[in-house]
């Protein structure tokens, strides 16, 4: 298995920047997942790592060598396209069998290690098939026997699942973790769904517009976004602007436009958050953290619209000078209706800060 | 793994060049270069010899001279047999799709099979077919004329019009297909749709079903004017002289090379400017909607009347589509010169097939035009597979000049063609290394070459675009080197693409006889001259059974590719 190393990429197409100044080491045996909205440089940044694009500028190493400039053949990558790119004209083992032919092993061995990675996928009886005679999960997983039976170096995935419905999706994604963590290869995941980031990768690179918003592991991601964008594109959640008004110890007091005043913990920032009195924040309150109630951080506001999911209770509730989602958790079958008043909570440790 | 690093930093120049922004243009130089040579440069030649008159522009001055009309009035002709030969094939070809593609009538079956019968018949063995029957000593005047007892034949095919009919028994079949297969993909929804708000049966029609069919009739309507225009055959055998193919051929017997030259420019101009509109229509023409798996529901000729004459007309279109071949064949079985005034000849042999095989001076004519057509097929397959690979995978300036510089020639009349193939190479050439190529073997192989060039082009980068690109990608990323992937994915993948092609472009080259009858040598005399010149020598017998033999050839690799593209033949048109 090895590393990859991403020193300072850029990609320009022309004069659009597919991706801009990338600095990224992915460690060996790693499940590392691209996440980001459509058109951010996912598959630009995989399509490098394969060799299929060369960055304009910037080094990309394998452990410590350097493949900037590497055909994809000479790479030993397994990559599994969005599409499958199954060779039409051949059988599943045939397509399984093609990496090894080109590596020029022998008949036998061929036979023996299509087989072997034939039941590690559980197609076992399916090896004749031609693959217009599969169904689209079991083309997927021909896709990843393909790409791993060669004994990749590193696993290269683009969107894999995004052509399966949900329910197969579910099953695939928990199948590809499962081979993943059986063979310790290192993987590349690129997806924009980020309950398949979270739920699959050891660490998740947040990408917009071509830059890197952040890196860090799926509870990083989710409990200590480092900016705006990632802590409203992982989940959901209330962004509010304030001011620091009073700094007391750990406690930091803020003050919305409208002249609320809220208090959390200074250690639920951002990283790169410089606690300065009268510097502007960002209050990141996810929606599942507020309670009905008095306590902590109480405040009253009107109900504007209602939904109910079975599980929870959605409001959106109008305060003074901003709304708030709030989702509450159906305990008693009892809710509000639409205008009524209602009374609110936020923990301290419930509030996170955010810088511009 | 550690081999693989090995040969990579053994391999770095190699990988720096390869990966270098210009090396995509090492890469389709070689196709620039070739059409350079055999296109551009022929065509540049004739076009200076078009001006190497007294002054500059006199040829044109004469060209253009009131005094001296023969020049317009061949070019007026010209543009008036096309325009009504496209009006002709339209209203044939259009009728037909929807009689056979709407209609269940009796006869159905085998009306739609030999509908496509003219595709199968070569230009000059067409024609050939149609003196037999309708001409001045055609077998249908002289049935009626001994029927009535009449001195003269009562009717025959001669003339303008003659070409009219040839021409659109000959074309109607670009209607015919694009016509249907847009009646084809029409969503029968929509004309539920209309009858639905209460649209009547002629309103429909109207506005419905004819402008969605507008698309495939404008772009056959270009087509035929372009194909009519440079027709050369046909106006040949029925005598008129003054079309502007005619006339350069009778300028360049004559050896006034400047004014052909000069004609060929004109030609060229009127052939162009329709590839360009063409074109153009073609891109800014929309695809309606091709629902897929919907039958268009067939009506029903009901009624008894109805049904007789739908009968006696399907027998008299059958007859009419069969008669060509069977005359031919007919005729092939006939002593040569035993035919004179009678209705049909009288004295029957199988001499002339065994000659074909046996006698070397028969013989040698088919051999030829095997040996020609197979070197310009090779060069069509070379050239068209790395062309359409270029075209549909690489990434580099000046794409649609070689787009455009491909279809040229494919558009120009082939009488151009041999023209500038003169004009270029009546001297040795740097292009033909030093030599000279006309009066040799290899001129005609080069003809060929360059009026296919489109043929395996077309068909191969139809089944390269069909062809996912990620699949290529697929097996590189699995270590597969770009030659081994396209030996083993894309070729395998485009194979019957190319086939379909290879073997239009052979059975055009085996069968080509424009081009031909201008610069063919007189020791390597291709089969359509042979048969030309069997019919001047009144061996009608021997110049049918070569005739016979191409239209078998022809119908052997209609049915294969019909086989290999299902259903869509006609696509590589
Ligand atoms: N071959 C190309 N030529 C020009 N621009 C490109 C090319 N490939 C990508 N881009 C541009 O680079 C940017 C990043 O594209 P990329 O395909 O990496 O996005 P992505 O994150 O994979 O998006 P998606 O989720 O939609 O697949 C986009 O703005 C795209 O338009
Ligand atoms: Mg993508």
């Amino acid at each position: 298995m090895k590393s990859v190393k991403i020193e300072n990429v850029s990609k320009k197409f022309g004069h659009i920047h597919g991706v801009k100044d990338l600095d990224l080491h992915i460690k060996s045996g790693e499940f590392f997942t691209f996440l980001g909205p459509s058109g951010c440089g996912k598959t630009t940044t995989l399509r490098m790592i394969a060799g299929f694009y060369y960055p304009t500028d910037g080094k990309i190493l394998f452990d410590d060598f350097d493949v900037t400039r590497l055909q994809p053949n000479k790479r030993n990558i397994g990559m599994v396209f969005q599409n499958y790119a199954l060779f039409p004209h051949m059988t599943v083992d045939e397509n399984i069998a093609f990496g090894l032919q080109v590596r020029k092993f022998s008949k036998a061995e061929i036979k023996q290690k299509v087989d072997r990675i034939r039941g590690l996928v559980h197609l076992s009886q399916y090896g004749n098939r031609k693959i217009n005679e599969l169904s689209g999960g079991q083309q997927q997983r021909v896709a990843l026997a393909r790409a791993l039976v060669i004994e990749p170096d590193i696993l290269l995935l683009d969107e894999p699942l995004s052509n399966l419905d949900a329910k197969l999706r579910e099953e695939t994604r928990v199948e590809i973790k499962r081979i993943q963590s059986e063979l310790g290869v290192t993987t590349i995941y690129v997806t924009h769904d980020q309950m398949e980031a979270m739920s699959m990768s050891d660490r998740i690179m947040v990408m917009e517009n071509g830059n890197v918003r952040q890196i860090g592991t799926p509870q990083e991601i989710y409990n200590r976004p480092s900016n705006r964008f990632v802590a409203d594109f992982i989940g959901e959640t209330n962004l509010i602007e304030a001011t620091i008004d009073a700094i007391n110890g750990n406690d930091i007091q803020v003050k919305t436009a409208s002249g609320l005043i809220l208090t959390g913990r200074k250690q639920q920032s951002s990283p790169t958050l410089t606690h300065m009195i009268g510097d502007k924040v960002f209050i990141s309150i996810r929606p599942e953290s507020i309670h009905e109630g008095t306590g902590e951080n109480t405040l009253t506001g009107k109900i504007t619209f209602v939904e109910f999911t079975g599980i929870s209770v959605n409001y959106i509730v109008e305060c003074l000078d901003f709304s708030l989602k709030v989702m509450i958790i159906n305990m008693n079958g009892q809710f509000k209706k639409i205008g009524e008043e209602i009374t609110l909570t936020i923990a301290q440790d419930s509030l996170y800060f955010l810088g511009e | 793994m550690e081999k693989t690093h090995h040969s990579s930093s053994e391999g770095n120049a190699w990988t720096r060049l390869t990966s270098a922004n210009w090396f995509v243009y090492i890469l389709v130089a070689p196709l620039f270069l070739v059409l350079f040579a055999y296109v551009v440069y022929p065509f540049y030649q004739t076009f200076k010899e078009s001006f190497s008159g007294d002054d500059a522009l006199s040829n044109y001055k004469n060209f253009f001279n009131i005094a001296s009309p023969a020049n317009i009035e061949a070019l007026w002709t010209s543009i008036y047999i096309s325009a009504i030969s496209v009006i002709c094939c339209a209203i044939v070809g259009v009728t037909m799709a929807f009689l056979l593609e709407r209609y269940n009538f009796p006869g159905r079956r085998i009306l739609s099979v030999l509908v496509l019968v003219p595709m199968a018949l070569p230009p000059l063995v067409g024609v050939l077919s149609f003196t037999f029957l309708y001409g001045d000593s055609g077998i249908f005047p002289r049935a009626f004329q001994h029927l009535f007892g009449l001195e003269q034949v009562p009717f025959s095919l001669k003339g303008i019009w003659g070409v009219i009919v040839v021409h659109t028994f000959t074309m109607y079949t670009y209607f015919y297909l694009t016509a249907s297969a847009a009646i084809k993909g029409l969503d029968p929804a929509l004309e539920e749709a209309a009858t639905s708000l209460g649209a009547g049966r002629i309103r429909v029609w109207t506005k419905v079903i004819l402008p969605m069919l507008t698309p495939s009739i404008v772009a056959s309507s270009l087509l035929v004017f372009m194909i009519s225009m440079a027709s050369y055959t046909a106006p040949l055998m029925f005598g008129v002289e003054r079309t502007m193919t005619m006339q350069i051929y009778l300028s360049r017997t004559n050896g006034n090379l400047d004014m052909a030259a000069t004609q060929s420019m004109i030609l060229s101009f009127v052939s162009i400017t329709f590839l360009i509109v063409m074109r153009w229509y073609q891109n800014r023409r929309n695809y309606q909607n091709l629902s897929k798996g919907i039958s268009v529901h067939r009506s029903e000729v009901s009624s008894r009347s109805m049904k007789i004459m739908a009968t006696i007309a399907s027998f008299i279109g059958t007859l009419i589509l069969i008669l060509p071949i069977l005359v031919l064949i007919l005729i092939s079985f006939s002593v040569d010169g035993a035919w004179k005034t009678q209705i049909l000849p009288t004295d029957y042999t199988l001499d002339h097939y065994q000659a074909l095989f046996t006698d070397e001076r028969t013989w040698r004519p088919i051999w030829n035009s095997i040996q020609m057509g197979i070197v310009a097929t090779f060069g069509n397959i070379l050239f068209g597979v790395a062309a359409a690979y270029a075209m549909v995978r690489l990434n580099f300036k000046g794409k649609t000049l070689l787009d455009i510089l491909i279809m040229v020639p494919w558009a120009l009349p082939g009488t151009v063609v041999a023209v500038n193939l003169i004009a270029a190479f009546s001297t040795e050439n740097i292009f033909a290394f030093n030599q000279v190529l006309v009066g040799t073997f290899w001129i005609l192989p080069l003809a060929y070459f360059i009026r296919h060039l489109p043929l395996v082009f077309r068909s191969t980068s139809a089944s390269l675009v069909q062809l996912d690109q990620s699949i290529e990608e697929a097996s590189r990323s699995l270590g597969a080197t770009w030659w081994y992937s396209f030996r083993r994915i894309v070729l395998p993948l485009t194979f019957t693409g190319i086939l379909a092609g290879t073997l239009l472009a052979l059975v055009q080259s085996f069968g080509e006889f424009v081009a031909s009858i201008l610069i063919y040598s007189t020791s390597t005399i291709p089969l359509s001259v042979a048969i030309f010149q069997k019919l001047y020598s009144f061996k009608f017998g021997t110049a049918c059974a070569y005739g016979v033999l191409q239209i078998c050839l022809i119908l052997i690799v209609l049915i294969i590719s019909e086989k290999l593209s299902k259903g869509s033949a006609g696509s590589a048109i």
